[in-house]
């Protein structure tokens, strides 16, 4: 029985989250950007800032974050990073959308045909800690705030 | 106790529940059974609840007397001319006598029954910040305080002109005395609103100290003492306080029901805070005459079956006594703090000299809330956050830490789970 206690705790945190909770890729303020928004959660004093650059037709082009808080909001904050560039931002909502869903219910139906959310998976395991489902939303609801002009956004 | 490379602790219960005195005088396994929910499993896992100090476990006593109260003698109190009512009234109104002990209180009729601190506060900031004090006036709170000690001064100061005044603390989180007392020098001070012990660092405030220097210099002094007086006796006397607040359910009872304790003389200068029934003596459209206090600030019917709830929570700790409840308290902090400080990665926060029975502490490879997490998931319920006192955090760098906070049935045992727990968490985000 050794490991039990914390094996079921590696559905949360896979390595996946491990490692880009550690070692963020897309962490830091990038030089140039077109929209920013701050994303609070003030029940835990948890916040991220999104930064967002747009191409030419409109699309994302890069994101990056900075970021104070947990394990579960940085990786999802670099996940999230890693995955928006190339989406629209109405892409990116919809993308939201199916995330949320998979943060909250463990589901992902369409997992197998978008690789963004494939990716995004490992952060299903938070569905069975309700209090830590807005650590992984937190950085998502900072990219929609940016995305439709708003400065800040929380997870309240 | 886990073993040294396993990742599971195993707690047996025997562990939890000794069966034989803790260190101090207080029969722990006893007082383990007066609590219901320390039976209970998470995750399948014992309970160790090492939250009490945002909200205590409530002994049978406190549940069983709250539903007596509703199932034989509920009434209104103050109202009815009937044999429920006055047994209501009765049961109620002797909870302002045990509350006036517990303080050692000169008058009972200094007890005012609030929802909790917070509201507690609030009258104070209404009805003597803006009732009393005059603008350009100041009120002094330290940089320990919990944000209900923060926010309505601040309300006050936007409204009225009445200045705030922070008085700093050191890096063991003491109370910085020589800098408070510079804050009074200027005669402005009408108020010092101050923790008598941390939430966040354990410290208690040199209560009689500081009424000694604010009496000197003019000023009134309220205690938050929502935690300190959990942990030790209170005596509001002996400390010449003006104001005292405490919250119930910290205090081992129910929520929704708390104390503001006052001198007499002022709370009789202060207006009411709240207007409707209860607190009048007579009421026409032309003119209202405000009932006794301390009546005149409690309006509406009040939290009767919280407030009797209370009265049990506080004869259970007088049952213990505070002699062997703080000997008990002080023993578990002694304990955590040699263990915590064993823990490669583990910074405590806060080294107060005179503390009560919690500890905050940060972990170098995980966040608070990870450390919560996993911990819970061993069955080991700790606050994560900051703690409702930001500010704090911010003057030593942090926006968050872990805190264990002990009670009256925390024992050893579970303070070496948690340090041993810890150890684990931190190989687990190594």
């Amino acid at each position: 029985m050794a490991g039990a206690a914390f094996d079921d705790l590696r559905d949360l945190y896979q390595e996946v989250i491990l490692d880009h909770g550690r070692r963020p890729r897309h962490a830091g303020r990038p030089a140039r950007y077109d929209a920013t928004a701050k994303g609070d959660n003030p029940m835990c004093g948890d916040r991220v800032q999104v930064y967002v650059a747009y191409d030419e037709g409109g699309r994302i082009a890069d994101t990056a974050f900075e970021a104070r808080g947990c394990a579960i909001s940085v990786a999802s904050a670099d996940l999230m990073a890693e995955v928006v560039p190339g989406s629209s931002p109405d892409d990116a909502k919809a993308l939201f959308q199916a995330f949320r869903h998979m943060a909250t219910t463990g589901d992902c139906p369409d997992c197998a045909a978008d690789e963004r959310l494939e990716r995004l998976q490992p952060l299903a395991g938070v569905h069975e800690y309700p209090s830590r489902v807005k650590c992984a939303t937190l950085p998502w609801h900072a990219l929609l705030a940016a995305l439709g002009g708003c400065e800040e956004a929380s997870s309240e | 106790m886990g073993k040294a490379g396993g990742m599971n602790i195993d707690i047996p219960h025997e562990a939890l529940h000794p069966g034989a005195l803790d260190q101090g005088s207080l029969d722990v396994a006893r007082v383990r059974r007066d609590f219901p929910i320390l039976s209970r499993t998470v995750h399948g896992k014992p309970l160790v609840f090492l939250d009490s100090a945002a909200s205590a476990q409530k002994p049978r006593v406190v549940i069983d007397t709250m539903v007596a109260t509703m199932e034989t003698q509920y009434a209104n109190v103050h109202r009815g001319l009937h044999w429920m009512s006055e047994r209501a009234t009765d049961a109620y109104e002797n909870v302002r006598d045990k509350a006036a002990g517990l303080l050692n209180a000169a008058d009972r009729h200094e007890v005012v029954f609030v929802r909790n601190s917070t509201e507690a506060i609030n009258l104070v900031a209404h009805s003597y910040g803006r009732g009393v004090m005059q603008p350009g006036q100041a009120v002094v709170i330290s940089a320990m305080e919990h944000h209900s000690n923060i926010v309505p001064w601040q309300m006050l100061r936007e409204d009225r002109g009445i200045e705030l005044r922070v008085a700093p603390i050191s890096d063991a989180g003491e109370l910085d005395i020589d800098a408070f007392e510079s804050l009074l020098a200027d005669g402005r001070v009408g108020l010092v609103a101050i923790t008598h012990m941390s939430n966040v660092l354990g410290t208690y405030t040199p209560a009689a100290r500081i009424t000694g220097i604010a009496h000197a210099h003019g000023a009134k002094v309220l205690f938050d003492g929502s935690q300190a007086i959990v942990h030790r006796r209170v005596d509001v006397q002996a400390i010449d306080a003006d104001f005292y607040v405490f919250t119930g359910h910290k205090l081992y009872g129910p929520t929704g029901i708390g104390v503001l304790w006052a001198r007499r003389e002022l709370l009789e200068r202060m207006p009411p805070f709240l207007g409707g029934g209860e607190m009048i003596s007579s009421v026409t459209y032309e003119k209202t005459e405000w009932a006794a206090v301390p009546h005149k600030f409690e309006a509406g019917t009040p939290a009767i079956v919280e407030a009797i709830g209370l009265g049990a929570a506080i004869d259970y700790v007088e049952d213990l006594g505070y002699e062997a409840i703080a000997a008990h308290e002080a023993a578990l902090t002694d304990h955590a703090l040699a263990r915590l400080a064993a823990v490669p990665g583990i910074e405590v926060l806060g080294r107060a000299q005179d503390r009560g029975g919690l500890v905050s502490f940060t972990l170098d490879r995980a966040h608070a809330h990870d450390v919560a997490t996993l911990l819970d998931r061993n069955g080991i319920a700790v606050r994560a956050g900051h703690h409702c006192a930001e500010p704090l955090m911010h003057r030593f760098g942090l926006h968050s830490t872990a805190r264990a906070s002990f009670g009256v049935y925390t024992t050893h045992a579970e303070i070496d789970a948690l340090a041993d727990t810890l150890a684990r968490v931190r190989e687990f985000f190594a």
